[in-house]
């Protein structure tokens, strides 16, 4: 096992630092100074202004001194934009909020969502299963950037129970929506996946083995199916783990929340390449420790893998 | 007072193509320790006949008519009483060993778990007595084996293991569907004799079912022969291969490949097995059969007793068989 | 869905879609005397049929609507500018059938307009997924050993990557514009392509027809081409239909984010998020409109691709 995992790490470095120098190569090759701006900035200010960020250095030296902060000190280096920020201060005041309500929209999204799936299969062809199978097609329709403002207009503007946006410190008022509209369109393909994979397991051979042994119908659903019907699930970790990220975008702009996101589209917006690149950095190098973690899990689980 | 007493059973599936009939009105009996071979092609009905027995069939299927074991009404019990007599009394071995272990769990957590709910025995009491089993159907090294996986195992040691948890509670009835199908035939021979020699020395009842006539005659005393859900003929195995009574029995074993006698060619009985979905009162043999006449497409015949302990569904004369 | 989906080797452990892998997992659909058979089938389940229909009517709304809209989309009209909440009501009289937008611009027309752009980009990107990824898979399936342990490596790697991060980059670097969009969209959604006509081209390429082929010398890029991609048009007509939403949602989610097509121009996402921003002045038309036709269409292009799927691949059933 502690092989498997030390292999696994092997391949993971590569792939950081592909994605560090190919986002960095990107940036790099942007067309104008990342200080250029509408008004007009006189040319000895800006070369002025890229001495002082190291950007009138050669590339090779650039990418050195930028991988270097990243591991030696994990620092994400400057923002262009923000004078007296850098990238590690936007991440530290960011992350936590994103960590929170990310947090928990996985947790929702897997535990209700693999909860229905798996009750919807065991009670297949009833009420249960048409109403769990009803609201997983029906999520497939709702991004999260479409139900953000129905769930506001809804709980805000028409019930007045919940806050529309704002964070304050993560009271859980404020996090329940941002929580919800995170969440459900995972959950739904959760349930979906779920759902299937038990139908699929409770139809196979060893599952009426069990049941010829005697066992009750709970044991054999929780012994003997419930692992091989969470396979599938686990393998959709990896992508549920990207999307809600990539969904953590429009939870920031819309709720106003803080996060990370919210920093990522104002840099996008600004070209505050600094911001971009160490957010994308950052989160690039969480998804792939998470696909790290989902591969242990699933090797964990399925004695058919061989380490 | 029989074991096992089938009386009138009829299963059926409500398919989205029309009810699929894969029962038609099947009775036999079986004494404790004794032995029953049921043999017919695929599709006749063999399989569902066990599950029905066991109360395993698919969602959409359902059974009427009586089972009783050891004279009690077992039929359609509801889940919870079904339970007890599952693996407890009535044991079953599946015909696909490679699938019918579970993959993600231990095989001695498979074993074990049997006699922890049965017997209420401790793990570590459950684990032992899975070893001893495991010795029993001869696995080597037995204890270390039971900490490994299904996937580790061959198809004729996975056949054994499946073997040793049916003999787990020491049954009073064994039921083994196609045990040897999937397997090499060496292997087969091997599953055969492990069986013959449970049989005997456990004292197990047995109902072997199968389609392949040449593993019948060394293992069961008694033989029914089967065909549309339906008895065709039953007897003592020697005599029923001796002097087959039905014409589907001539046709099976007209079929089988003999050593011991010249063949001219091996004949293969024409026409494929009935549409379950639509079956027509007659004999569902009659459409593949060379001595049809009037009455055959029409009306069932009743399996009606000659000689000593067998029995016949054929409106033919037993002469003309042939 | 079947699920097979539970794969050994640690190849399978890596991020897969749902979709995806059921698509992998199937068989690869045969002959042509299959397609009649299909198409029996798929008219037979009315979800799909109904999700047909669906479509053939947006599409229609986008192809008539610009004829026979009173309004222009880009002209502002001055006379309900200031009271849009009450004169931008939808209304028959003044020709404003969905109302107007916050800034007095025609709704109708811009959701004409918006339903186009959306549709375009969710076409013309999931092709250019659909290409890239059959090609791409089908040589690596089809040539099997290191250079498909090496390319399907790359598609792994690949996956772990939060893509849409990488497209904002691509937009903000290289400027926002509707190729930009297009190949954007299409170049981070292939490699879900990629793994599913590998799989299809592994089982296809022990087919005697192909053993045929390469033992009578054809080349193998004509083999490709000739024998393996027509086999696997059924998968790839049936992924491609349900790319096309998710298509439609990345660049729906590009535009919420105001990173997407450029005023005057719009598309789905971009409306929905200007009628969300208005929703507390209430004027709920401006998010309505919009939101129900991109509902009913993801709706419809779901309900047409999972009749597709079960219409060619009975197995299922």
């Amino acid at each position: 096992m502690l092989v498997f995992i030390l292999k696994r790490l092997l391949v993971a470095i590569p792939v950081l630092l592909i994605l560090i120098v190919g986002t960095f190569v990107l940036m790099y090759t942007a067309p104008g100074s990342p200080f250029a701006t509408d008004r007009g900035v006189p040319p000895a200010v800006l070369a002025n202004l890229e001495a002082q960020y190291g950007l009138d250095q050669p590339f090779v030296v650039q990418i050195w001194r930028y991988i270097t902060g990243i591991v030696t000190e994990f620092d994400f280096g400057p923002s262009f934009i923000y004078r007296d920020q850098d990238v590690n201060d936007l991440i530290a005041q960011g992350f936590p909020v994103t960590l929170t309500y990310g947090f928990w929209s996985f947790v929702v999204a897997v535990i209700v969502g693999g909860g229905l799936g798996i009750l919807a299969a065991v009670k297949h062809n009833t009420w249960l299963d048409y109403l769990a199978v009803g609201i997983s097609i029906g999520a497939q329709v709702l991004p999260n950037f479409v139900l953000a403002p129905i769930l506001v207009l809804i709980f805000t503007l028409w019930l007045g129970w919940l806050p529309g946006g704002g964070w304050q410190g993560g009271q859980w008022q404020y996090v329940v929506l941002p929580v919800i509209a995170l969440s459900t369109s995972f959950m739904a393909s959760i349930a979906r996946i779920a759902r299937a994979s038990m139908l699929e397991v409770l139809t196979s051979n060893f599952i009426r083995t069990a049941r010829a042994k005697g066992l009750p119908m709970r044991r054999v659903i929780f012994r003997h199916a419930l692992k091989p019907a969470l396979l599938p699930v686990i393998s959709y970790l990896g992508p549920a783990f990207v999307g809600m990220i990539t969904g953590s975008v429009v939870i920031d702009i819309y709720f106003s929340t803080g996060g990370i996101g919210q920093f990522f589209v104002a840099s996008a917006l600004n070209r505050d390449y600094g911001v971009m690149m160490g957010i994308t950095v950052l989160l690039g190098t969480l998804t792939i420790l998470f696909n790290l973690l989902v591969d242990i899990l699933y090797a964990w689980i399925d004695p058919k893998i061989r380490y | 007072m029989a074991l096992l007493d089938v009386q009138d059973l009829l299963v059926s599936f409500d398919t989205p193509d029309g009810t699929v009939h894969a029962v038609n009105g099947m009775t036999l009996s079986l004494e404790a320790g004794e032995s029953l071979a049921i043999v017919g092609e695929s599709g006749s009905g063999k399989t569902q006949l066990a599950f029905a027995i066991l109360g395993l069939l698919a969602k959409n299927g359902r059974s009427t008519g009586s089972v009783r074991f050891d004279g009690r009404e077992i039929l359609n019990l509801p889940e919870p009483e079904l339970n007890k007599v599952r693996a407890n009394e009535i044991a079953m071995i599946f015909q696909d060993p490679m699938t019918s272990l579970n993959p993600y769990m231990r095989v001695g957590d498979q074993m074990a778990e049997v006699l922890m709910l049965h017997h209420g025995a401790s793990k570590t009491k459950a684990l032992a007595e899975s070893a001893q089993m495991l010795d029993a159907v001869r696995i080597p090294d037995a204890k270390a084996r039971l900490r490994m996986y299904p996937h580790e195992f061959s198809g004729g040691m996975r056949q054994r293991i499946m073997a040793a948890i049916a003999l787990l509670c020491r049954p009073k009835l064994l039921i083994a569907d196609e045990p040897t199908t999937a397997l090499d035939v060496t292997v087969q021979n091997q599953i055969m004799e492990l069986i013959a020699d449970i049989q005997r020395d456990f004292g197990t009842a047995l109902i072997l079912i199968t389609h392949d006539l040449a593993i019948v005659a060394g293992s069961c005393a008694r033989t029914l022969v089967m065909y549309g859900g339906q008895v065709m003929e039953m007897g003592a195995t020697d005599d029923v291969f001796e002097a087959p009574s039905h014409p589907y029995t001539l046709g099976l074993l007209n079929a089988v490949p003999r050593l011991d006698i010249p063949q001219e060619a091996l004949q293969s009985i024409p026409g494929d097995p009935p549409d379950l979905t639509r079956l027509s009162p007659g004999c569902p043999f009659s459409p593949r059969c060379a001595l049809a006449h009037d009455p055959c497409g029409q009306t069932m015949p009743v399996l009606t007793g000659f000689g000593e302990g067998r029995f016949r569904a054929c409106h033919s004369d037993r002469e003309a068989v042939v | 869905m079947r699920g097979s989906t539970r794969k050994s080797g640690t190849d399978a452990v890596l991020a897969t879609k749902a979709i995806a892998d059921d698509l992998a997992a199937a068989a690869p659909i045969k002959g042509r005397s299959l397609w009649a058979d299909a198409r029996a089938r798929f008219f037979r389940n009315k979800a799909a049929v109904a999700g047909l229909v669906v479509l053939v009517l947006v599409a229609l709304f986008a192809l008539i609507g610009p004829f026979i809209a009173p309004w222009n989309n880009e002209d502002i009209d001055w006379t309900v500018l200031g009271q849009v909440a009450e004169a931008g009501r939808p209304s028959l009289s003044n020709g404003h059938w969905f109302g107007t937008d916050a800034l007095g611009r025609d709704l109708f027309a811009r959701t004409v307009q918006g339903t186009q752009i959306s549709l375009m980009v969710g076409v013309v990107g999931a092709l250019i997924s659909v290409i890239v990824g059959t090609l791409y898979g089908a040589i690596a399936g089809y040539f099997g050993g290191r250079l498909d342990a090496i390319m399907m490596r790359t598609v792994d790697v690949l996956m772990s990557i939060p893509y849409m991060f990488v497209l904002i980059l691509l937009l903000v670097v290289f400027g926002r514009s509707m190729l930009m969009l297009f190949i954007g969209i299409g170049l981070v959604s292939w490699l879900d392509m990629a793994r599913i006509a590998r799989g299809q081209t592994l089982s296809l390429r022990g087919k005697e027809y192909v053993e045929a082929a390469i033992a009578t010398g054809v080349r193998p890029f004509t083999i490709i081409l000739r024998h393996i991609v027509p086999n696997l048009l059924g998968v790839v007509i049936v992924y491609a239909t349900l790319l096309v939403p998710s298509m439609i949602i990345y660049e729906s989610f590009i535009s919420f984010l105001g990173l997407g097509v450029q005023e005057p121009l719009t598309s789905w996402g971009a409306l929905i998020n200007d009628g969300a921003a208005e929703m507390n002045n209430g004027t709920l038309w401006m998010l309505a409109f919009p939101l129900f036709f991109f509902v009913i269409t993801l709706f419809g292009f779901f309900f047409v691709g999972d009749g597709l799927r079960d219409a060619l691949d009975p197995k299922d059933r």
